[in-house]
This record gives C-alpha cells, structure tokens and sequence, in this order.
C-alpha cells in the first residue's frame, strides 16, 4: 500500500530528534501561550512565527503545527477554567466546561477536552493522509482559470461563514487583496502603493500585518475593556475521568469527529460553525440532553471533538491546493512562502518528506498534547491567573522583537503600529479581521492567475464559465452568496451564531 | 451624529471603505491600465478600488435605512500609548539598542493600563522581562540586535568600555 509507504515516510521524518524537540517545544510554548486569556490560535501564531524563521522547511512548518494544536488547547483550558474562550470555537467549551469546573470537576473536563482532541485529530490524520493525495492530482489539472474561480469560492465561503456583517466582510476582502499588491509587480516591474518608499518594494511583510491586527489590535481592544477579571482558579485534582463519564463521552466524541471533518474542509469558520454544529446536535440526540449547559460532560466531549476535526481538516485545501481555509492557515502559508516553498499541489510531488512529516507530525503533536497537558495542568492555571496588565507589555515585547527580526529594519515596526491602530479600529466598527488576512494571503496570487487566464483565452473573460471545473465553483460561489443575502437564511445565520453564545 | 443615520457603524464602515478605496483608484490611475486580455498593473487594482467603493456606498445606504447600534468612542488613552510605544521603540531599536528601547517599549506600553502603577514590583518585573529577551533572542537564538547600540559609544568610552 503506497499510503503506508508515504506515513513511513512522514513518520522517519517527524520522529528525527530534532523533528521531536521542535514538535515539542512548539506544543509547549503553543500552550503556554494559548492559555493566557484573550490569545486565540491565530494570535498565538502570530507571536511565535518569527521564532521558526531560523529553522530548516520542515522542522518549522512542524514546529507551527505544534504551536496550532497547543494554542487550540490552551484556548479550551482558558475556556473551561475561567470561562474566557480566546476564539470563538471555545466559547461552545465554556458552556458546559465553566460549569463543570464550577462543580469540582475541573480535571475532569479538561481530561475530556483532551481525549476528544486527540481522537479527532487522530481520525482526521488519517483522513488528511487518504485523502490529500488524490486532491493534489485533482488540483494538478488545473489552470488558471479554475485556482482563481477556486479563489473566489474560498473568499467568498468565508464570508458565509464568519460572524458580523457579510457587506463589511467582503469590504475586509477587499481592502485585504488591495494590500497583498502593494509593491512590485511582477510583470511588469512598477511599483505600485509604495508611496516611494524602497522598504515596500517587496511588498508587506505577512507577519507585520498579522501581528498588528491580531497582537497589537487586540491587545488595544482588551485595554479599552479592562476590567479586574475573576481569573481566581480552584486547584485542578482528580484528572482521570471515572467509568461513567468513559461511557457517556464515547458517542459524543464519534459524533463531534463526524460532523467536525465533514465541516472542516470548508473553507472559513469551520472550527467554529462545527463546535457550535455538534453542540445543537449533542442538544437533540443525546441521552443526558437536559443536563446540557449544567456541567455534562456530552457538552465539552462533542464540541471539541468537532473543532479539532475541523481545524485539522483545514490542512486539506492548504497542503494540497495552497489555499488558506482560515486565518491560521493563512499564517501557515505565510510561513511556507517565508520558507522559500510555493504552495499548491507541488509540494506532494516535490518534497515529499515535508508533506508527510508534517501530516505524520500532526499525529505527534497530539500525541504530545496528551501526555505533556496532563501532568502540566499546574503550571497553565498559574499562567491563566496572572494579571493581564502584567502579561501585555511581555506580549508587547515578544512582537516588537518578531517584526524587527524580520529585515531589521524599524520600518516594520512602524506598519505593525500602523495595522494594530486598525485593527482597533475595524473591531470598533465590528468588521473581522480575518478576513482581510485571507485577501491579503490570496491577493498577489488571484491577480496573477487572472491576468494568465485572460492571457491564455486572449481576453476572452468566458473561459471562466466553459471550462466545467471553474464555472462549478463560480456557480457554488454564487450561490453561497444568493443563500446569505436572502433574509431566512441571514436571520437563520445570525441565530446560529448567537443561539448559544447568550 | 444627524439623527437621519440611523445605524452609526454602517456609517463610519461605508466611509472608511470609500476613503479607502478612493484613495486606491486615485493612485491606480496612474498606472497602466492594459486590456482585459494583456492586464497592465493598473487593472487589477482598479477594479478593486471601485469595488471597495461600491461596497462603501451600498454600507452608507445602510445606515440610513436600517436600524443599528451605536459606535462607543474610541479609547484614545491606550491607541495613543501602546502605538506611541511601539513607534518609540522603533526609533530607538538601531541607535540606542535593544535594553533602552525595550525599557521604553515596557514603560510606554505598561502605562496605557489602569492598573499601572510604578513600584518596585513593576521595575522588577520590567528588569525581569528585558533580560529574558536579550537572554533569549540576541544570545539565545542570535538575533543580529545590538543590546547597547552606537549611540552610547561615546559614553561606554569615557568609562574604558568597548560598546
């Protein structure tokens, strides 16, 4: 079986020591950092980024990989101990797990959290490894016309799929691809929106942006509301779950994987559309339904079972197409393109060792989540529970050093300052960063397609509807599009997104 | 705010995005247009200009016909803080080196909280945190950041040292 042959592969590269020491080390500081309230995953990310630059292709895009699963897990404990979820994806967790920790059975749920984390993302490393490959020679027929129709599906499915409103999301769309092309144009050699300065020939720098909206802006809108937070943690004791609560997460966690990988490959919100999917579900079919929002361990098991499916089916689109599913995997490209590796269907062929190691390090990182959280859980609530005037000056200080690392140059200090006075301010005005990321990430690439596909059909702007593939996508994108602009569905969205938040 | 905007961020949102996007296609224009067909680099950009407008525009309607929440001020104290600290930082990361700017960056930065005040447990606690980053970035991972920067020579001299 060439699969087989391929997860060998992946797992001699991943299990090098080296490989270990990084997968670890990202786990570690993805957790510690993840932990602290108000930093989601993409946050985490974004703050960490600059200390992968130094290392080979490969130990980096898995190290990142270590830090997305342990911030995504740090967010859960954040979640379930004092109730603060860093992203939306955990506020499903908050629900049940607050109260369970309300109840003394802290460890309990954060045992569970962890075991439904790691069933998910083993079933769906498996999945990831069935399935990339035919994708990938799927994606290798495709022309131009086809990535850019994918494109517009994919900026487009992220905007059904974000919270807020969807006029303002495609206004971040835009503004976002409007800044990928500032610099140097590539076919041509002029420069465009570099107000002549030299620093933005080669265009700005992805972590400049993304830690300005996601560190700094955040860090802003935190300050405006600061208040003296409860974040007094019990002691965590008693972590093994008993028989009971064994026999009641089984289906629940099955359920949450089911419907968190079928959702996942979606483009946009996936983790958060499926936490809160497998939440109304676990509401409908569950045995212990009423219990649900009273502390039930049905309500941690499922959801984070679905949005550690989701966030790792996410890799799908990014490993084999090269397009971003969400802002994490935005960063991840990022990162890739930092690299020197073009993303896309390329990659399998090319570097093997470097699309399967980071599948198999996948497994590895949860793997190491498991064992590492556990017995570490003492530490995390002491990081929880410091100050947040304490914590942001350090934070402050982590993406100063990030972005000056970058070319050494205090330009791109300035743009970050620069991107976190708007982040603050689209937050003010209710509009996602997000996704402006994901058009800053698909900007320099869409134009290029585009210009090819009129290249190659010599201006004729049809061929994106005769070729099938292509008029597919659009025709879906369209009817996304239909879908949320009809008033039934916006409200049915809306209520989706609120229902349980409230 | 005149009372006939009824939706306040619909409002401020559709301005930003015109502002924006008209200052884009004034820039845009300047650039070669081409044909659909043999795009030149202002083609591009300038559909995205008018599309940024168009969607600012359609916003700008929306706040007048629907109903919607208010945008609370703008918290001034800490936008003019934590930004002016990172741009100190900046103008002093290459001249005065990393301690100096890090201790501004801290200080600045540390202001802009409510809950700020400077004792000794804050300056232990800035002393801890720039140490931990010279430790770790420039010894540690070897970025190319100098801890007392060539602005200082002069005075490390005085004292027999060599910056």
């Amino acid at each position: 079986m060439e699969i087989f042959d391929s997860l060998a592969l992946g797992l001699t590269t991943a299990l090098t020591l080296n490989n270990l020491l990084y997968c670890f080390i990202g786990v570690f500081l993805g957790t510690a950092i993840g932990v602290l309230p108000g930093l989601g995953p993409a946050a985490t990310i974004a703050i960490l980024l600059p200390a992968t630059f130094a290392l080979p292709p490969v130990t980096s895009l898995i190290m990142l990989a270590g830090i997305f699963y342990g911030a995504q897990y740090g967010g859960s404990t954040t979640a379930i101990l004092v109730n603060l979820p860093g992203e939306t994806s955990s506020v499903v967790t908050a629900l049940d797990g607050y109260q369970m920790a309300r109840q003394g059975k802290a460890g309990r749920a954060l045992a569970t959290a962890a075991i439904a984390s790691f069933f998910a993302g083993t079933v769906c490393t498996l999945l990831i490894a069935l399935f990339a490959p035919p994708l990938t020679e799927l994606a290798l027929k495709f022309g131009p016309a086809e990535y850019f129709s994918l494109m517009v599906l994919g900026l487009v499915a992220s905007i059904v799929l974000a919270s807020g409103s969807i006029i303002h999301a495609l206004g971040m769309i835009v503004i976002g691809l409007l800044l990928g092309i500032v610099g140097t144009d590539v076919n041509a050699g002029s420069q465009r929106f570099t107000f002549g300065y030299l620093e933005l020939a080669d265009g700005i720098s992805f972590v400049v942006v993304a830690m300005g909206l996601f560190g700094i802006g955040e860090i802003i809108a935190n300050l405006e509301h600061e208040a003296t937070r409860d974040v007094s943690v019990r002691k965590v004791e008693g972590l093994m779950p008993t028989r009971e609560d064994w026999g009641r997460m089984v289906a629940p966690i099955l359920r949450g994987t089911a419907l968190g990988s079928v959702l996942g490959i979606l483009p946009g919100g996936g983790a958060a559309l499926a936490s809160f999917g497998a939440y109304a579900l676990e509401k409908k079919v569950s045995r212990n339904r009423a219990q649900l929002g009273k502390g039930a361990i049905e309500g941690v098991a499922a959801p984070e079972a679905a949005n550690n499916a989701a966030a790792q089916m996410s890799f799908i689109p990014m490993l084999t197409l090269g397009i971003p599913a969400n802002p994490v995997m935005a960063l991840m490209i990022g990162a890739m393109i930092i690299q020197g590796i073009q993303p896309g269907p390329g990659v399998i062929k090319e570097q093997p060792e470097l699309f399967w190691g980071v599948i198999a390090s996948m497994w590895i990182g949860n793997v190491m989540l498991l064992i590492l959280n556990l017995p570490l859980i003492g530490l995390w609530v002491r990081m929880i529970s410091v100050p947040y005037h304490y914590l942001y000056p350090a934070i402050l200080c982590f993406c100063s050093i990030g972005v000056i690392s970058l070319s050494n140059s205090p330009f791109d200090v300035y743009l970050m300052a620069m991107f976190g006075l708007l982040g603050y301010v689209f937050k003010k005005l209710d509009c996602e960063p997000a996704p402006l990321l994901l058009g800053f990430i698909l900007g320099p690439m869409m134009e290029e397609f585009l210009r090819r596909a009129l290249l190659l059909s010599k201006g004729d702007p049809m061929v994106f509807l005769t070729r099938p593939i292509s008029l597919t996508m659009l025709i879906l994108a369209a009817g996304l599009l239909m879908l949320v602009l009809l008033p039934s569905f916006s409200k049915t969205r809306e209520v989706a997104f609120k229902e349980e938040v409230g | 705010m005149p009372s006939w905007i009824s939706s306040p961020r619909d409002f401020w949102t559709g301005l930003v995005y015109i502002v924006v996007g008209g200052g884009a296609l004034w820039l845009a224009l300047d650039y070669r247009l081409g044909t659909v067909g043999k795009m030149g680099p202002g083609y591009f950009p300038q559909v995205l200009a008018v599309m940024l407008i168009v969607i600012g525009l359609i916003s700008l309607v929306r706040s007048v016909i629907i109903a919607g929440e208010p945008v609370s001020h703008l918290a001034w104290k800490p936008l003019a803080l934590i930004t002016g600290a990172i741009v100190t930082y900046g103008v002093l990361i290459q001249g005065a080196g990393l301690v100096v700017a890090l201790l501004m960056l801290i200080l600045m930065g540390a202001a802009a909280s409510r809950e700020f005040r400077f004792d000794a447990k804050a300056l232990v606690g800035m002393v801890l945190l720039v140490s931990l980053c010279g430790l770790v970035f420039v010894k540690g991972l070897g970025l190319p950041l100098k801890l007392i920067g060539p602005w200082f020579a002069p005075v490390l001299g005085a004292f027999g040292l060599a910056p």
